[in-house]
């Protein structure tokens, strides 16, 4: 069988397209909607037509100047991009003494990488006449950012969030509606990011003609996994643009944290076809996996279908979804986008579970060392760097030789309450104790 | 629509109603709702009251396209721990006690996992009639073309207001049985009115070339299935149906079946 050299990703079988990438072309021509036998569109044909409008809305501004200037120009002057690229040398010391980069996502505005795909899709949802938009939530900063798009452009937001996460996250939800956007606490289900999704979904199918679902994450059906990404692209091209300029040379390895994996994705794609940059991909392994709770979607899933793609999916023996834990809201999802799939299968990325408890000693050891309090789902990065770090410095005479570019994907504002509970910080009798695992009281 | 010349049980049942003048009624129930023995009770009853079609839902975990009454049953039958297998015992126990046509509706992931053929092989063999998959286009459905070919069962899929010519056309195509064209832009659930949207939808279709079209979404009293009798060749009740049986019980569920059914009359 022959196949098109430049169109691996296009491949239905795994091999074919590893194959084509060791012969020499490129995984990042990745248009979807299959990455490998991952993807697709597994959704309610209500839904084609408005999935139909974005990827054709979406496939003509990528080819259109004028929005390209309008993404960079926001980029720049409101998100604050390029975001830095910064040697953490004192938290080094703790990773055999690789040396690690950690690209800045957490300086740009409101906190995270998000913005970087809100801005986008909101524009194409302009582009297509739409005056709403409707979002999910876990922790909040999808829906932080979703609000800060929406009232940047002058638009209506909605925002789903499980009525557990409004509860353990209240002061996001105030956060939310300061920017104008209406929370909406849901009720079905476990109350979770999962069913919030869920329930946009149903807002999506009733009230397509004017809304636009603008998912937070890498995953969902054709386009979302590619449009997605597409406006994440600039993480993975300023770091390697800039770990160029800093050491001159590419890095032995990337490191980003996995929820549905918007922020990895983004940073893979800029070293995707360098094949001697190792990509590690961290997925939440909670209390452990062997305890069964945790968000180790690819080390323990199997394939399955959920909220419009094939992709890993944690599932019981009847296709039932299964419920996610991790410390780390931004994580919690039982999913995982489908190009990460065939990442994994391919054999390009290589994904391993990091615990709570290693996450959250990164996170001390970051803030200490480096004077950088991160979000603790890129806690889960960095922790898995340390261990990346010390395993391709092993035996080696000059680790410093060594290089490794962390996404730091977000930072840790939103998290002090559930840190300085996990580390025992607040006094028994103070207003702030509990809040970790109780809820703010707002 | 295609392979009419194979023998499809929900097509068969839809006819034998148009021949007795009869728009063909379809009703869904929740599978393990209240339990397993309640749900063949139930559709038992729905089927002497005048109800042509059962469909039986598989409780999922993430229902995207329904409303809240369906969600709180099905939620509920899989708390009280209902297995995906269960569902062929449930078809079994129905069609051993009347003729209705009876087809599974479900979500897609519990049929990929316990394996596309598997899962055809068995409804088969409990007398099923095949599947209505919400989300689940023919684009995505090779397994399916090919087990549902093997088994004889009939392949329903979704058709709305927002299907562009070129996917009605294709989606008609694909289906067996009936096209269940979906009245409004929404999820399931018991609505005053019967959206407008429905009868532009079966026009369609019918344009596209299906031979029998059933209107779902919305639907919940005799005067909407008369109304739709007009332009579509069954109506399918869910969510009224769903909450008399969690309210009222099987008997009472029998009765708004037979209340349904007196608006099947063709003029």
């Amino acid at each position: 069988m022959t196949q098109s050299p430049d169109t691996p990703a296009e491949s239905g079988k795994p091999q074919e397209a590893a194959d084509a990438f060791l012969a020499g072309s490129s995984l990042r021509h990745a248009p979807g909607p299959y990455f490998g036998a991952f993807g697709g569109r597994w959704m309610p044909e209500s839904l084609i037509a408005a999935l139909d409008e974005l990827e054709d809305t979406f496939e003509k501004a990528k080819a259109d100047p004028e929005f390209i200037a309008q993404v960079a120009e926001l980029n720049k002057n409101y998100s604050g991009r390029p975001s830095l690229l910064t040697e953490a040398k004192r938290f080094s010391q703790h990773a055999g003494g690789a040396r690690i980069f950690l690209k800045r996502e957490d300086l740009n505005h409101t906190g995270s990488h998000k913005i970087n795909n809100v801005l986008g899709q909101a524009l194409l949802a302009q582009r297509m006449g739409k005056t709403r938009i409707i979002a999910e939530t876990g922790a909040g900063q999808h829906g932080v950012a979703s609000a800060t798009a929406a009232a940047l452009l002058g638009m209506e937001c909605v925002v789903y969030m499980g009525a557990e996460d409004t509860r353990r996250q209240a002061l996001n939800v105030a956060r939310m509606e300061l920017l104008g956007a209406t929370v909406v606490p849901v009720t079905a289900g476990s109350q979770t990011l999962k069913d919030a999704i869920n329930e946009a979904l149903r807002d999506w199918v009733a009230n397509v003609h004017n809304t636009h679902y603008l998912l937070g994450t890498a995953a969902g059906a054709h386009p979302f996994p590619a449009l997605v990404r597409y406006f994440h692209e600039v993480i993975g091209e300023e770091a390697r643009a800039q770990i160029l300029d800093q050491t001159g040379r590419l890095p032995d390895a990337v490191c980003a944290c996995i929820g549905g994996g918007s922020n990895a994705i983004g940073i893979f794609h800029g070293f995707l076809d360098d094949r001697n940059v190792a990509l590690y991909g961290f997925e939440a392994g909670g209390d452990g996996v062997d305890t069964g709770r945790h968000a180790a979607t690819i080390t323990l899933g199997r394939p399955g279908v959920l909220h419009g793609a094939r992709s890993y999916l944690m599932q019981d023996e009847d296709g039932q979804t299964i419920e996610s834990h991790s410390i780390s809201a931004g994580l919690d999802y039982p999913g995982v986008g489908p190009e990460h799939s065939y990442l994994a299968d391919i054999g390009r990325a290589t994904y391993e579970p990091v615990t709570d408890t290693e996450a959250m000693d990164a996170f001390r050891l970051l803030c200490r060392t480096e004077g950088i309090i991160p979000a603790i789902e890129s806690s889960h990065a960095l922790a898995g760097a340390l261990r990346v770090g010390k395993r391709l410095t092993e035996g080696k005479d000059n680790p410093q030789d060594v290089i490794i570019v962390v996404n730091l994907s977000g930072r840790g504002d939103k998290d002090v309450a559930t840190a300085a509970e996990w580390f025992g910080l607040l006094p028994q009798e103070s207003p702030e104790a509990g809040i970790g695992s109780e809820g703010e009281q707002l | 629509m295609n392979n009419t010349a194979t023998a499809s049980k929900s097509a068969a049942a839809i006819d034998r109603a148009l021949a007795e003048g009869r728009t063909a009624l379809v009703g869904y129930l929740p599978a393990g709702y209240p339990d397993v023995q309640t749900t063949i009770d139930a559709a038992v009853a729905l089927a002497e009251n005048g109800t042509d079609v059962i469909e039986i839902g598989i409780p999922y975990s993430d229902p995207v396209m329904d409303g809240s009454v369906i969600q709180a049953a099905t939620v509920q039958a899989l708390k009280d721990g209902f297995r995906v297998s269960q569902v062929f015992d449930i078809v079994a126990g129905i069609t051993a006690r009347c003729d209705a046509a009876v087809l599974v509706m479900t979500y897609w992931n519990p049929v990929m996992r316990m394996g596309v053929d598997e899962f055809s092989r068995r409804l088969a063999e409990a007398g099923g009639a095949g599947l209505i998959t919400p989300d689940l286009i023919p684009d995505e459905a090779a397994e399916w073309f090919e087990a549902s070919d093997k088994y004889g069962l009939d392949r329903v899929f979704l058709v709305a207001p927002s299907s562009s010519p070129a996917r009605m056309a294709m989606t008609v195509k694909a289906s067996r049985g009936f096209v269940y064209a979906v009245s409004i832009m929404g999820v399931t659930g018991a609505r005053e009115n019967v959206s407008s949207a429905a009868e532009r939808v079966v026009q369609a279709a019918h344009e596209a070339g299906a031979e029998r079209v059933c209107v779902g979404l919305g639907v919940s009293n005799a005067e909407h299935v008369r109304e739709i009798g007009a332009y579509a060749e069954g109506a399918i009740v869910g969510t009224a149906l769903v909450a008399e049986l969690g309210h009222s019980g099987v008997e009472a569920l029998g009765k708004l079946a037979a209340r349904l059914s007196e608006g099947t009359a063709r003029a």
